[in-house]
């Protein structure tokens, strides 16, 4: 190894920091280096609490470093990340502290597909994970919706095909148009506040939210998370109606049902009235039925009374119950002459015991009584001389006086 | 009476009446019921026209993206 140089005499020598101010000139004044463009992939990406982004452009030979200022970096649509194959627009930068340089980075798109398309598939699997898209939190259509919200532009071809089918198949229905924008990404706060003004709107069963078709920037709006967001929290079931059948957005992933076109969307919303009345006509005629089948049933005992023999020989019974009374009264009048003639023979016992027991009868015999103060006289010692005295005869009375009285 | 109210009544009154459980006077008078029913739901079916009402949103601020809400 040469123990020294040798240096041409009047050669200029550099300080460090002279060198890298001239390179940093020399690279930084390039016509050619001015806007350029890099295609690369991301690595070692890192996010500074600054808001500035610092990562690695690289390819299979080498590696640049490029920054992402903050201010820079809030017009990018997409996320950056490891891994990613990326086009980017910038300056060249020199920091003369430690003698790098960089790429100021000016843009950054996705190298291949379009950023809209790549925040989309971002935003989309984003929100997948987090299970805004699930089955599960789908909400139900009301069966026959009371009053319908439509969220969509108050002018064009979107409202008027929406009206005329409800007004075709359930003109019952009562709808709110909600006035909102909906081009372009400018309209997205719109769409969010006129999803709550709906929510906050008394009696609003559905949600349709439509627009007509477009290219991917025109539907932007309802391709940003917060609508997405809002769709997800609405507590009254959403419709989505975007762009033609191809066209998909993030609210259609989100709503809790998408239809290919607005009219569509109407077609879901209500039922047909054409159905409804054949189902009346047939409820009609099915009741009906069923009536009558109530009332046949209800005759079967009827009829099962009726055929009994109290019905159907009404006179049976009373014919019994006539010769019964028949009966009854022959025997009645028998054993009533029985009692009679009893009674009768009863009678005469009694009268002949009468008779002999009258005195009247022993009086027609010869025989007298004898009274004394109101008393027959049966002991001539119960009498004296001078006693007054009364007589009955058989035929007569005797007023007399004791002359004299004997014992025996 | 609400239209779908209406439908939903004559669904159950049908129902009931398939059921056969009721007394015949109880029948008499469900079906008597649906049928008054089922004429007022084409009578409102028939006489239906569309409402629509437009809401006004004065919401100036959310034009610039800052809603207050």
């Amino acid at each position: 190894m040469p123990t020294n140089i040798s240096i041409p005499i009047n050669q200029h020598i550099f300080t460090v920091g002279e060198l890298t101010a001239y390179v940093k000139d020399l690279l930084e004044s390039n016509q050619n280096l001015i806007n350029v463009f890099v295609r690369g992939e991301i690595s070692t990406l890192t996010k500074a609490s600054s808001g500035h982004i610092y990562f690695n452009l690289k390819d299979e030979k080498s590696q640049i470093k490029c920054i992402l200022f903050k201010w820079s970096s809030e017009n990018i649509k997409f996320e950056l990340e490891h891994g990613l194959k990326v086009i980017v627009m910038g300056n060249i930068s020199v920091y003369e502290p430690n003698g790098t340089y960089s790429v100021v980075v000016e843009e950054i798109q996705p190298d291949g597909l379009g950023a809209l398309n790549l925040k989309f598939i971002q935003l989309k699997n984003k929100l997948e994970k987090e299970g805004l898209f699930s089955k599960e939190h789908k909400k139900l259509l009301p069966k026959f919706p009371k009053k319908i919200a439509v969220i969509t532009s108050p002018t064009g071809a979107v409202i008027q095909d929406i009206k005329n089918v409800l007004s075709r198949r359930y003109p019952l229905v009562r709808v709110l148009i909600i006035p909102t924008p909906v081009q372009g990404k400018e309209a997205t706060n719109f769409i969010v506040e006129s999803i709550k003004t709906a929510n906050k709107t008394p009696n609003i069963d559905l949600i349709i939210l439509a627009r007509g078709g477009g290219s991917l920037e025109d539907l932007w709006c309802f391709n940003e998370e917060i609508v997405a967001r809002t769709i997800f929290d609405s507590k009254i079931p959403i419709i989505s109606a975007i762009g033609h059948e191809t066209d998909v957005t993030i609210a259609d992933f989100v709503a809790d049902r998408r239809a290919e076109t607005p009219s569509v969307a109407a077609e879901i919303a209500v039922p047909d009235i054409k159905e409804i009345k054949y189902n009346l006509n047939n409820l009609l005629r099915k009741s009906s039925r069923l009536i009558k089948n109530v009332l046949e049933k209800n005759k079967i005992p009827l009829k099962q009374t009726l055929s009994r023999p109290v019905f159907k020989r009404p006179y049976d019974k009373i014919n019994s119950y006539s010769i019964k009374i028949d009966d009854l009264s022959s025997s009645l009048s028998k054993s009533f002459k029985r009692y009679i003639e009893n009674s009768k023979k009863g009678l005469e016992k009694v009268h002949i015991k009468l008779d002999t027991l009258n005195p009247k009868s022993v009086l027609k015999r010869g025989y007298s009584i004898v009274i004394k103060d109101n008393k027959t006289v049966k002991d001539s010692k119960n009498l004296n001389v001078e006693d007054d005295i009364n007589i009955i005869l058989y035929k007569g009375k005797i007023d007399a006086k004791i002359k004299k009285v004997k014992e025996n | 009476m609400v239209f779908e109210k209406n439908l939903e009544k004559i669904d159950e009154i049908v129902r009931d009446l398939e059921e056969g459980e009721l007394s015949l006077n109880k029948s008499v008078e469900r079906f008597e019921e649906g049928v008054k029913l089922i004429k007022e739901c084409y009578k409102q079916i028939e006489t239906a026209e569309l409402k629509i009402e437009t809401i006004i949103i004065e919401n100036s601020d959310v034009i610039n993206g800052t809603s207050k809400k």
